[in-house]
C-alpha cells in the first residue's frame, strides 16, 4: 500500500511539473493528499473487480494496478498511451483491470458502477464494483438513482465518497446542508459510515467489510471518507477560495508521512526500507517518463478511427 | 408469409436473441408483468423470468446508465424508455458515456447496448410524449441509429441491433405498433446501412424512414395517377446511412424530397437535404424539398395535431412544386 501511495504522489508531482512547463496539455486534476482512499480501497480488490473513477482519476488507476508508462504517455498525448492519445488525463480506462474509466462528467460513474454490479450479480460472479466519487457529485440525480437501484436490487457495489470538502471552488457548506454524506445512505436503507480518509488503514478496514458484504450478496454500502486535496481543483487553479489556516491544518494530516509513521512506529518497516521503496518508485516514474518521451504522437488518421467497432471511418468529409 | 404487428416484430426480434444468448437482458419501466407501455414486451417476463426482464424504478438516468455499465462488463442489455421525450433524463449515459467510451478509451471498452425509444405523434399524447428527436442522436458520433418502418424490418433490425458491439438507438414509431404487416416465415437479420427501395420511380426520389414511409407510398400512388412516378426510399438506418442508395436514386430521378416527422429546424431532414445538395448538385433539376412538422411542440387536440404533423398531402404538394 505504501508503494502505491508513493507511486500516486510521485506520478502526480511529475505531472504537475510538466503541466506547469506547458508540456502536458488540457486539464490535469491531481489527487495529491487523497492517496489513502484509493489505495486503502483497492487493496481489497481483485483484478477482475470493477471501479469507476472521476476526473481526479490518476490515484484510482494506479491503485487498481494501472500501468504507469501507459498513463504517462497518455498525459502527453502519445500513441502508446492507455487511450492511444485520444482520452487524456480525464479518460483513462483499462478493461483488463476492471477500470471502467476516469470520467469527465460529475456523477456519471454512479450509474455505470451500479450497472457493472448488476452485470456481475446477473452473471453469478462474485465480482464487486467500487464507485469513487466526490462530495459534490452527491447532489446529482445520478447518485440518488444509483443508490436506490443498488439497494433495491441488492447489488454488490461499494459507494466510496471522497469528501475533500470542495466542489471545485464551492465549499461543502455552500453546496449541501448536511455535513456527513453518509447520512444520505439512511434514506436508501444502506449501511453507511463516515471515517478518516487520510488514514489508509482505516480506509482499508472499512472497505474490507463492505467488500465482504457485497461478495456475500448482502448488497451495497456507502462509505464517506473525509480528506483534502492539497492542490487546486485543477492544475493552474491557485485555490484562493480556501483559507490558509485550513490548508495548513490539512497538510499536517498528509496521509503519506502519517502512514510512514505508522509503519515505523509499529516496526513494520524501517526508515531505510521506506527510503528504498521511494527510490524504486522514483526509478519507475523516470522509466514512465522516458517511455512517454520516446513515444510518438498518433497518426492524424487515428482521429477518425476507433469510434465504432466495425465502421472504418476512412475519410469522413468535413 | 404471415401477418404480424410492428410491436410483435420488435418483440420477436428480442425474443429470438434472448433464446440464443443468456446475456441478453431487458430492462425499463413496466417491461415486466405489465408487458411495456405499448405492450411490446408482453409475455417475455413470463417466458424468461424476473432476472432477465427487469422492471426498473421510473428513473431514466439509471436505466440508461446501468445499461452502459452492464454492457461494458459482458451483458447485452436492451433498455426501453417509455417515450423518446424522456431521453432528456438519460442523455448523459447515452451521449457522454455509451457513445464516447470506445473512442476515448482507445478501443478498450465496447458498449453493446440497445436503447428502445418510442417516438412520434399521432395519438394525442401531447407535447411531452410525441417527440421526433432523431436529430439529437444522429448528431452524436459513436451511436448507431435505426428507425424501422414495418414489422419485418423491426424484427430483422432488432437482431442486428442486439448483435452489434456498439450502442444502438432503436427508434420505434408509436402509431405503427398495432399496424399489421406481411412478414416472411423466416426473418433474417437486416444489416444496418442498407436502405430499402419501397417503390421504383423515375421522376422524383422520396427519402424517408419510419411512419413516413407509408405516407410516401400513399403519396406516390396518387402522383402516379397524374403521371409522376416517385421512387420511395426507406432509409431504415439513419446512421450508418446508405448514401449510395440516395445518390443513385437522385442520379436517376434528378429530384429529391426528404420527409421526416421532426420539426424542420435543426432536424435530420436538414442533414439529408444538405448532403444531397452538396454532393449531387449537378444531378438536380430542382432544389431539394424538405417536409417536416410545423415549427412547434406537438399539440394535443387531434385536429391541431393532424395539422402540425406532415402527411401524404404535404408530400404531394411538395413534389408538385418541383415540376
Amino acid at each position: 500500500m505504501y508503494r502505491k501511495m508513493l507511486s500516486i504522489r510521485k506520478f502526480e508531482k511529475t505531472a504537475s511539473t510538466f503541466f506547469a512547463e506547458g508540456k502536458i496539455p488540457g486539464f490535469v486534476h491531481l489527487y495529491i493528499g487523497e492517496e489513502a482512499i484509493a489505495v486503502g480501497a483497492c487493496a481489497n480488490l481483485r483484478d477482475d473487480d470493477y471501479i469507476t473513477s472521476t476526473h481526479r482519476g490518476h490515484g484510482h488507476i494506479v491503485a487498481k494496478g494501472g500501468n504507469l508508462k501507459y498513463m504517462m504517455a497518455e498525459l502527453f498525448g502519445k500513441e502508446t498511451g492507455y487511450c492511444k492519445g485520444k482520452g487524456g488525463s480525464m479518460h483513462i480506462a483499462d478493461a483488463e483491470l476492471g477500470i471502467l474509466g476516469a470520467n469527465g462528467i460529475v456523477g456519471a460513474g454512479h450509474l455505470i458502477a451500479t450497472g457493472a454490479a448488476w452485470s456481475a450479480s446477473y452473471r453469478g460472479s462474485d465480482q464487486v464494483s467500487v464507485c469513487f466519487f466526490g462530495d459534490a457529485s452527491t447532489n446529482q440525480s445520478t447518485f440518488h438513482e444509483a443508490m436506490n437501484l443498488a439497494s433495491l436490487w441488492k447489488l454488490p457495489v461499494i459507494f466510496v465518497c471522497e469528501n475533500n470538502l470542495y466542489g471545485i471552488s464551492v465549499s461543502q457548506a455552500r453546496h449541501q446542508t448536511i455535513k456527513d454524506i453518509s447520512k444520505r445512505g439512511e434514506g436508501y436503507c444502506m449501511p453507511s459510515f463516515t471515517a478518516d480518509g487520510n488514514d489508509v488503514v482505516t480506509v482499508y478496514e472499512h472497505v474490507q467489510k463492505a467488500v465482504r458484504r457485497a461478495r456475500n450478496g448482502e448488497g451495497p454500502t456507502l462509505l464517506e471518507f473525509k480528506t483534502y486535496r492539497q492542490h487546486g481543483h485543477f492544475e493552474g487553479d491557485p485555490g484562493a477560495y480556501r483559507p490558509k489556516e485550513e490548508v495548513e491544518a490539512w497538510l499536517q494530516k498528509d496521509p503519506i508521512p502519517r502512514f510512514e509513521k505508522y509503519l515505523t512506529e509499529n516496526k513494520l518497516m524501517t526508515a531505510d526500507e521506506l527510503k528504498q521503496i521511494g527510490d524504486e518508485v522514483d526509478g519507475e516514474i523516470q522509466e514512465a517518463l522516458d517511455f512517454a518521451f520516446a513515444s510518438g504522437y498518433p497518426a492524424l488518421e487515428a482521429s477518425v478511427q476507433g469510434i465504432y467497432s466495425d465502421i472504418v471511418e476512412e475519410a469522413r468529409s468535413r | 408469409m404471415r401477418k404480424m404487428t410492428y410491436g410483435e416484430g420488435i418483440r420477436e426480434g428480442m425474443r429470438s436473441k434472448m433464446l440464443e444468448d443468456p446475456n441478453v437482458v431487458l430492462l425499463g419501466e413496466d417491461v415486466g408483468p405489465y408487458g411495456g407501455t405499448f405492450g411490446v414486451t408482453k409475455g417475455l417476463w413470463e417466458e424468461f423470468g424476473e432476472e432477465r426482464v427487469r422492471d426498473t424504478p421510473i428513473s431514466e438516468g439509471i436505466i440508461v446508465g446501468a445499461s452502459v455499465g452492464a454492457a461494458a462488463t459482458g451483458l447485452r442489455p436492451v433498455a426501453e424508455l417509455m417515450f423518446i421525450d424522456f431521453l432528456t433524463f438519460g442523455m448523459d449515459g447515452l451521449v457522454n458515456q455509451a457513445a464516447k467510451m470506445r473512442y476515448m478509451f482507445g478501443g478498450k471498452i465496447s458498449v453493446p447496448l440497445v436503447l428502445r425509444l418510442p417516438a412520434g405523434g399521432g395519438i394525442s399524447a401531447g407535447a411531452q410524449h410525441s417527440g421526433s428527436l432523431e436529430a439529437w442522436v444522429t448528431h452524436v458520433p459513436g451511436l448507431k441509429v435505426v428507425y424501422p418502418s414495418n414489422a419485418q424490418d423491426a424484427w430483422g433490425m432488432m437482431l442486428t441491433a442486439i448483435e452489434d458491439d456498439n450502442p444502438v438507438v432503436y427508434i420505434e414509431s408509436k402509431v405503427l405498433y398495432s399496424k399489421k404487416f406481411e412478414v416472411d416465415d423466416t426473418v433474417a437479420a437486416v444489416p444496418f446501412g442498407v436502405a430499402s427501395i419501397k417503390r421504383e420511380g423515375s421522376d422524383v426520389s422520396i427519402i424517408t424512414y419510419g411512419k413516413q414511409v407509408d405516407d410516401a407510398l400513399n403519396a406516390a400512388k396518387v402522383l402516379a395517377e397524374e403521371g409522376i412516378e416517385a421512387e420511395v426510399i426507406d432509409l431504415r438506418s439513419l446512421y450508418p446511412l446508405d448514401k449510395e442508395a440516395i445518390f443513385t436514386s437522385v442520379a436517376k430521378t434528378h429530384r429529391a424530397l426528404v420527409v421526416t416527422e421532426e420539426v424542420k429546424r435543426g432536424g435530420y431532414g436538414g442533414e439529408l437535404s444538405a448532403m444531397i445538395s452538396e454532393l449531387c448538385f449537378d444531378e438536380l433539376d430542382a432544389p431539394v424539398v424538405r417536409i417536416g412538422a410545423l415549427d412547434t411542440p406537438v399539440p394535443y387536440s387531434p385536429a391541431l395535431e393532424a395539422y402540425v404533423l406532415p402527411n401524404a398531402d404535404d408530400i404531394i404538394q411538395g413534389i408538385k412544386s418541383m415540376f
